[in-house]
């Protein structure tokens, strides 16, 4: 009987130094784990006019322009605006106001991205249901993506 | 009619223009699972035979007291 | 010795009466979860038919959670109380786990490529995921890598339970850092953001994946203690 509780004080008492060792680490390497940097952060902390850096948000309303095969649009966070140029496929979510990941560098002030992926948040609805919920004006879509994707709170600027 | 029919059971087949994506998804998941329990279920059946040969090669050689015993 | 074998002969006993039931539940609930996923649930408004491949990503990706944290609780049983079971459990997870696994990999990868536009990135939720196939397979390795059947086990449970600190970091990767991964619908707070008529076949699904779990975890348990029992037979047979 006392061996077995020993064993599970020393398995209990080893995962929770385990957690703590996993924790310290990951907050450590938080720069790395991050995949994607908002338009406040990169403007902050003035990152991509050296180093490629990926920068996160949405699509703004009213700012995408085709010509050709190049693409000019801007990516917002709601308190911070970058214009972005990319040339190539864009993938099928990319819309107006819907989220966007772009990597890419800053020249002269404009975030040339080389590839620009599409990221939806997680809710799911037939779209019926999407267009009645728009017309009955519980919609916000702007909002609601920054809100839901709890991940945008971490700025402080959805709020 | 049958042109009907075709062509709802080609849009379903199309799947909007995703069926690259999400039939060869439901195919690798069912051959995965499909898989792991045909091989599952085999070996369960290969021990069974293996320790059924057992018992009876040791009934043979031991007598009937030892292998009463052993169950 | 004989309390040693009692439990195992009961086990026998009973998971004989209950793997027709998970089969047949297996059969049925995918049967439902199917017609529904594939015939009666709606596009979604954004990613339109692509979205069906949710119904197959997102159960399998919370039954290699699911069986993961069965394997490190059967580890901790085995290291703790010796229980004769929990070895013999967690060996039998860790392939059904893999499987899982690997299904959550590349299912992700054929549904990012059309929505997000990529099959893979290095963001916290897929890498993470990937760690989780490595540990499945370390833990597959280990557990075979010693001459003495209990030493294998021992490592290998050891190795599970420190790879457990992986499980909440998956869950709450897309919820700590920025990820191109979307945060979690379904078991999160205030409710799922996913109409019923999708999350009805989601959840048919994941029942059908967690019966299918049960029954091949029973169909490989059975197994093992057969094997088990031939060892026994065989070392009798030599010395004896």
């Amino acid at each position: 009987m006392k061996r077995k509780h020993k064993r599970l004080t020393f398995i209990v008492l080893g995962m929770g130094l385990l957690a703590t060792a996993a924790a310290l680490m990951l907050s450590a390497f938080e720069d790395n784990i991050v995949f994607f940097y908002s338009p406040t952060e990169v403007l902050d902390k003035k990152l991509g006019a050296e180093r490629r850096v990926r920068i996160g948000g949405l699509v703004e309303d009213g700012s995408v322009k085709k010509a050709g095969i190049e693409v000019t649009f801007r990516v917002t966070d709601l308190a911070n605006v970058i214009p972005v140029t990319y040339t190539g496929i864009l993938p099928d979510l990319f819309r107006e106001g819907q989220g966007v990941i772009a990597e890419g560098r800053f020249v002269n002030g404009v975030f040339r991205a080389d590839e620009v992926l599409a990221k939806h948040d997680e809710t799911y609805m037939p779209p019926e249901v999407a267009e009645a919920l728009k017309k009955s004006g519980r919609w916000q879509e702007t909002e609601k993506t920054l809100k839901r994707s709890g991940q945008m709170d971490r700025m402080g600027t959805a709020q | 009619m049958d042109r009907g029919v075709s062509e709802s059971v080609s849009a379903f087949l199309d799947m909007g223009g995703y069926a690259a994506f999400v039939w060869p998804s439901y195919a690798i998941t069912a051959l995965v699972l499909v898989g792991m329990l045909v091989a599952s279920l085999r070996w369960l059946r290969s021990t069974e035979a293996a320790l059924a040969a057992l018992k009876a090669e040791r009934g043979a050689k031991g007598g009937a007291g030892e292998a009463a015993g052993e169950a | 010795m004989i309390q040693r074998f009692a439990n195992p002969n009961r086990f026998m006993r009973l998971s004989a009466a209950v793997v027709p039931w998970m089969a047949g539940a297996t059969v049925i609930l995918g049967a439902a979860g199917l017609y529904l996923g594939l015939f009666q649930a709606p596009a979604d408004y954004q990613q339109g038919e692509s979205v069906r491949i949710m119904y197959v990503h997102v159960p399998a990706a919370w039954m290699a959670l699911f069986c993961y944290t069965s394997m490190a609780a059967a580890s901790a049983t085995a290291l703790i109380w010796k229980h004769p079971l929990a070895d013999l459990a967690a060996r039998s997870t860790a392939p059904i786990g893999i499987c899982f696994t690997f299904l959550a990999l590349i299912t992700g990868s054929l549904w990012g490529k059309p929505m997000w536009g990529t099959w893979w990135v290095w963001d916290a939720r897929l890498t993470s995921v990937l760690v989780l196939f490595f540990l499945y397979l370390g833990y597959m390795a280990l557990v075979n890598a010693f001459d003495d059947p209990a030493r294998g086990a021992k490592a290998a449970a050891v190795l599970a339970l420190v790879g457990f600190v992986n499980v909440p970091i998956i869950k709450f990767s897309v919820d700590w850092w920025n990820s191109l991964h979307q945060p979690a619908s379904v078991l999160k707070l205030g409710g799922p953001s996913i109409h019923p008529s999708m999350l009805a076949p989601l959840l048919l699904m994941a029942l059908a994946f967690t019966t299918y779990y049960f029954w091949v975890l029973l169909v490989r348990l059975r197994a093992e203690i057969l094997s088990t029992k031939i060892r026994a037979v065989r070392l009798r047979q030599v010395h004896g």
